[in-house]
């Protein structure tokens, strides 16, 4: 990857989370974002808790040392709850946390489970009041007998303190379980997707939203596809996209019908009939859409590629990367552990050049579209030194291993990167392992 | 069938394989599993699908069971804690206990 003086190297900044070896099903990462400045990231777990770090402001003693990412606020977004009518239970894991653009002082960002979106606000207090005139400093009232005089009350610094706390809760929209979360361009509005149904919510308004997109069939026999991603065009706020398990995507926009059932446009690959077999549909299921910042182009993932579309061509992609091909003569034994289900989300970097996204045995690929070059990196412990460049790493795919290759069979399938997230701006990159959050970023010469 | 005509379908086979692991794969999986049916992705496992989470508790059968037994006692929890349907009518104390986490995530430390 080439940037500014040659070839851009990754180096380990940080990780996040406890080392031992025994995962508590509460800590797995299932989801990371950045805000829109970089500034901040997010991450939702499964059992519910929201970890937001903030870039600390850069050393300029040490300039090779790039700003490191520190714990800003932790709350408990959701909770597990039983839905008694139904017989269901509803997980507290965070599906999507999407960041609002900021407006104010304060911060904002949706965070969902299957169910229910909340709206939190994150704000500092590094003010407090001293000097009531009811009240002692402890918050006892005071005798009303004894005040004899009157005090303005002042505000004193004190230590910072950052709060969450939720604004807007927005319930009961969903029968099924809440894959996405997409904050409009309009910066009013925000669409939610399940897997048979789009849902248009205001931001300020939470006892109705709007369907735009229904595919639940009549008869429930006749189903075929599901919803399996959404989101809004960067710049029109009338566009949005949705993918499906068939591999298909769907644009639509909301300007041509209330009802948004019927696409705009279809993007579907071709695909050749003798080639399919029983696993064709299972792995092109779309587990991830993301368009480009500059909302030219979208991508998709899906379970052994990213393919980069123009959304002005529908017919095929313009650019497919192959993750890990090497899968596709394992697909058995990954039909038997159900990793053929995993999903796998992507990401653009700040200027669309390079694309990212995660594979197992913790390793993660990037493909600069330019420069026709992908390189497979890996999150671990082993590669922890601070600053210490990573190795690109190469999975044999048979015949002689040469020394630092690793053969498909001893990949270890439970250890996947199913997030990833790109600094806007920099180039620095969040990965998420199942329950640690490594940052790297490229190193500065 | 001939010996010649065996033996093209064993070449086709074998171009089969070299052509597409796939469908060798595939193969694989139904020498595994005879019963498996063509489509994996039918409405059968859409619909499993989108009913994840389904725990299945029912009060009445729970309430019509303590009216029977009236002073006698429940029936006793088996040690099997997922066997909370069929014969069995469940208690409160069968039900897993959705605890909220309350320990702060270990990526806050």
């Amino acid at each position: 990857m080439a940037g500014p003086g040659g070839d851009m190297q990754w180096c380990f900044s940080q990780v996040k989370g406890a080392i031992d070896d025994d995962v508590a099903e509460a800590d797995i990462i299932s989801t990371v974002e950045f805000n829109h400045t970089g500034e901040l990231l997010a991450t939702g777990d499964k059992g519910g808790r929201v970890v937001i770090f903030q870039q600390e402001i850069e050393n300029k003693n040490q300039p090779q040392f790039r700003s490191e990412y520190n714990v800003y606020s932790t709350f408990q977004s959701h909770e597990p709850e039983f839905d008694y009518l139904k017989s269901l239970e509803i997980e507290e894991k965070i599906n999507k946390i999407r960041w609002l653009p900021q407006k104010n002082a304060a911060q904002f960002l949706l965070s969902t489970n299957d169910k229910t979106i909340k709206l939190w606000k994150i704000s500092e207090r590094d003010k407090r009041p001293e000097g009531y005139n009811l009240k002692e400093d402890d918050g006892r009232y005071k005798d009303p007998n004894s005040i004899t005089s009157l005090q303005v009350p002042v505000l004193i610094p004190m230590d910072l303190m950052v709060e969450a706390s939720p604004r807007r809760v927005f319930a009961n929209a969903h029968t099924y379980h809440i894959n996405s979360v997409s904050v409009n361009s309009d910066n009013e509005t925000y669409l939610s997707a399940d897997d048979l149904r789009v849902n248009l919510w205001h931001l300020e308004i939470t006892d109705r939203s709007f369907n735009i997109v229904d595919i639940k069939p009549a008869n429930m026999e006749e189903l075929t596809e599901v919803i399996t991603a959404s989101e809004f065009h960067p710049h029109q706020c009338n566009t949005l996209v949705y993918s499906s398990s068939k591999g298909t995507i769907r644009l639509c926009d909301m300007r041509a019908s209330a009802l948004c059932d019927k696409h705009s446009k279809l993007f579907e690959e071709p695909e050749n009939p003798s080639n399919r077999s029983f696993f064709s549909e299972i792995i092109s299921s779309i587990s991830d859409v993301k368009f480009s910042h500059n909302g030219r182009y979208m991508m998709t993932r899906d379970y052994l590629s990213v393919k980069i579309w123009d959304l002005n061509m529908e017919n095929r992609p313009v650019e497919t990367y192959q993750v890990h091909e090497y899968l596709r003569s394992k697909l058995c034994s990954l039909y038997e552990n159900d990793c053929i289900f995993d999903k796998f989300e992507c990401c653009w970097n700040g200027n669309d050049s390079v694309v990212m996204t995660g594979s197992y045995n913790n390793f993660f690929r990037m493909f600069d579209r330019g420069h026709r070059r992908d390189i497979t990196l890996e999150a671990s412990r082993e590669n922890s030194k601070p600053m210490q460049v990573l190795k690109p790493r190469k999975v044999c795919t048979g015949g002689k291993r040469k020394k630092d290759e690793i053969s498909v069979d001893s990949l270890d399938f439970n250890k996947k990167i199913l997030h990833t997230a790109w600094h806007p701006q920099d180039n620095i990159i969040a990965v998420a392992t199942t329950n640690n959050l490594y940052i790297f970023q490229d190193k500065v010469n | 069938m001939s010996d010649e005509e065996v033996k093209s379908l064993e070449e086709q086979e074998m171009q089969d394989k070299v052509i597409s692991p796939e469908k060798t794969e595939e193969a694989k999986l139904k020498a595994r599993y005879p019963n498996l049916g063509a489509r994996p992705v039918g409405p059968d496992f859409l619909r499993k699908r989108l009913q994840k989470g389904q725990k299945y508790f029912d009060s009445g059968d729970y309430n019509m069971a303590k009216a029977k037994i009236k002073n006698k006692q429940l029936p006793s929890t088996p040690t099997e804690k997922t066997e909370i349907t069929g014969e069995h009518i469940p208690t409160p104390q069968d039900l897993p206990q959705r605890k909220t986490s309350i320990v702060a995530s270990k990526l806050a430390v």
